[in-house]
């Protein structure tokens, strides 16, 4: 099952380990990314703190922590080669995985339908 | 996620004659110094850059001022010698059908503005920034309505640069292609009087058009027609104009930075210097004059990022993890698509400011090592002239 935000990343979940990234609508507003920075393994995140900053030629974005928890493995490939990002966001464009700290949570999330209704 | 916060507000817009064409082609508008202005198109930013590089780009510009000044007594030597009263350029020694860069100047030395400066034959053409028109306007009115009329021409104006420029414009206009760099020259498109300079803010070569503003959609078309040409937004703009060094004003200049800080004291000839024939005699010369001889304490310099982080304008600059203290500030920077690194220029003292010096600049509470690199960070393709010297 995949999960959304408001501030256009998704969320999918293994046992309490989220995967996260940005949305193809994010993707297509912020056009070519050319810098990824990624959170550091082992960082705790609260809700709403800076997780990842993504940079197009013009603007530097952040991509704010979805939910409460602690990264355990980064995309290494996305900073290596942002444009993934951009050509497979919901797939090899991933930037982050965390183990949440209540996994319930993420079914407070907003479902596809809800998440294609805020952006259309 | 959410982009950082954009500095205009939504008020009500000015459109350009090329609005429709730029939302029919699928530009994302934006605010820009009260206009409704293309940031971009389909392609995104990082294309259109590669493409005018390639190729060639169409600029909207027509948001820019085109500021007519005329002397009264109808030589056009009396508006270049009343314009020097406002710039620390050689206007009089402009020929006519040239074109020279210049700033209006304070009286602390600080830039009010830049802009271009034309000899029409019977009059100047002033191209001035679109944020400053309205002030330059009254700027220029207060100082030189005693012997000059001063009229705010409503023409569009685009830009076509890139390699492709001259042979996709020559369909059109034959006789821009003997052009050369910063000439002047009016020529007839599709039948429309427009008045045309081999001049951009993109480093490379190319063309600015001014066309009488109910002509200006059916030539950006015909230029856009051509397969070498796709529309460029102001984001594509900036990127292209900084990796070729070129300033901002409100960025790299304002009115706290001298020309001579910026770089720009090959703008003032050595006619206007001390022991030309017309030293002196415009706002702030005395300490413009004194920091041609003396230098100055800060400089502008090209910062080349050793990492991938882009370098964004505001970024403090350090010279040691150590330093408590700032020593200078990014004032214009991001990623370059052509040089395929974060890109930037900035102030430092000048004892800093040698090509190859390390310093460092904060991003997100982490000091990146930045090499100061000389200016420009891609090569100009100027179609420079040999007929006169500068």
């Amino acid at each position: 099952m995949i999960k959304f935000t408001e501030e256009h990343e998704w969320l999918t979940l293994e046992g309490d380990v989220a995967t996260v990234g940005i949305t193809e609508h994010a993707s297509t507003q912020l056009g070519d990314l050319v810098f990824v920075e990624l959170p550091v393994v082992g960082a705790t995140l609260k809700k709403g703190d800076g997780a990842a900053v993504v940079e197009s030629v013009k603007v530097a974005s952040d991509v704010f922590a979805p939910l409460d928890g602690e990264v355990v493995e980064i995309n290494v490939a996305v900073a290596r080669d942002p444009a993934l990002v951009n050509s497979d966001p919901l797939g090899k464009g991933w930037l982050y995985r965390m183990r949440l700290a209540n996994a319930a949570d993420f079914d407070g999330l907003l479902d596809e339908a809800a998440y294609k209704a805020l952006v259309d | 996620m959410s982009d950082r916060p954009h500095a205009e507000s939504a008020a009500v817009l000015a459109r350009t004659p090329l609005h429709a064409l730029h939302v029919a082609r699928g530009a994302r508008m934006v605010p820009f110094a009260g206009y409704e202005m293309p940031v971009q198109y389909a392609a995104g930013v990082l294309k259109e850059h590669l493409h005018t590089r390639a190729a060639a780009g169409l600029f909207d510009v027509s948001h820019m001022g085109q500021i007519v000044v005329r002397a009264k007594s109808g030589r056009t030597s009396d508006a270049a010698l009343a314009l020097e009263r406002l710039v620390p350029v050689d206007v009089l020694g402009l020929a006519a059908g040239r074109q020279r860069y210049a700033v209006f100047t304070n009286d602390d030395g600080g830039i009010l503005d830049d802009l271009m400066i034309a000899h029409r034959g019977d009059h100047l053409l002033l191209v001035v920034n679109a944020a400053c028109k309205d002030v330059d306007e009254a700027h220029l009115n207060a100082h030189l309505s005693d012997t000059c009329d001063v009229e705010r021409l409503d023409r569009a104006l685009i830009a076509l640069q890139g390699p492709k420029a001259e042979a996709v414009l020559a369909r059109l206009a034959p006789g821009c292609a003997d052009m050369t760099f910063m000439d002047v020259r009016p020529l007839d498109i599709l039948g429309a009087s427009c008045i045309v300079t081999r001049s951009g803010y993109t480093g490379e070569d190319g063309f600015e058009i001014s066309i009488p503003e109910d002509r200006a959609p059916e030539i950006a078309a015909a230029l856009l027609d051509d397969a070498a040409v796709m529309p460029i937004g102001l984001g594509a703009r900036d990127s292209l104009r900084l990796e070729a060094g070129l300033c901002l004003y409100g960025a790299d200049l304002d009115q706290t930075t001298t020309p001579v800080e910026a770089g720009l004291s090959w703008a003032i000839q050595n006619v206007r210097r001390r022991g030309g024939a017309r030293e002196g005699g415009f706002p702030g010369a005395r300490i413009i004059l004194d920091q041609i001889d003396s230098g100055t304490a800060r400089c502008r310099v090209g910062l080349l990022a050793e990492g991938r982080a882009p370098v964004r304008a505001g970024a403090q600059i350090f010279a040691s993890d150590a330093a408590t203290e700032p020593i200078g500030t990014v004032t214009s920077g991001g990623f370059g698509p052509t040089a395929d690194r974060p890109v930037a220029m900035g102030y430092v003292p000048p004892a800093l400011a040698a090509p190859g010096t390390t310093v460092l600049a904060e991003v997100r509470g982490k000091r990146l090592p930045m090499a100061v690199a000389p200016l420009p960070f891609v090569e100009p393709k100027f179609k420079r002239g040999n007929r006169r010297l500068p």
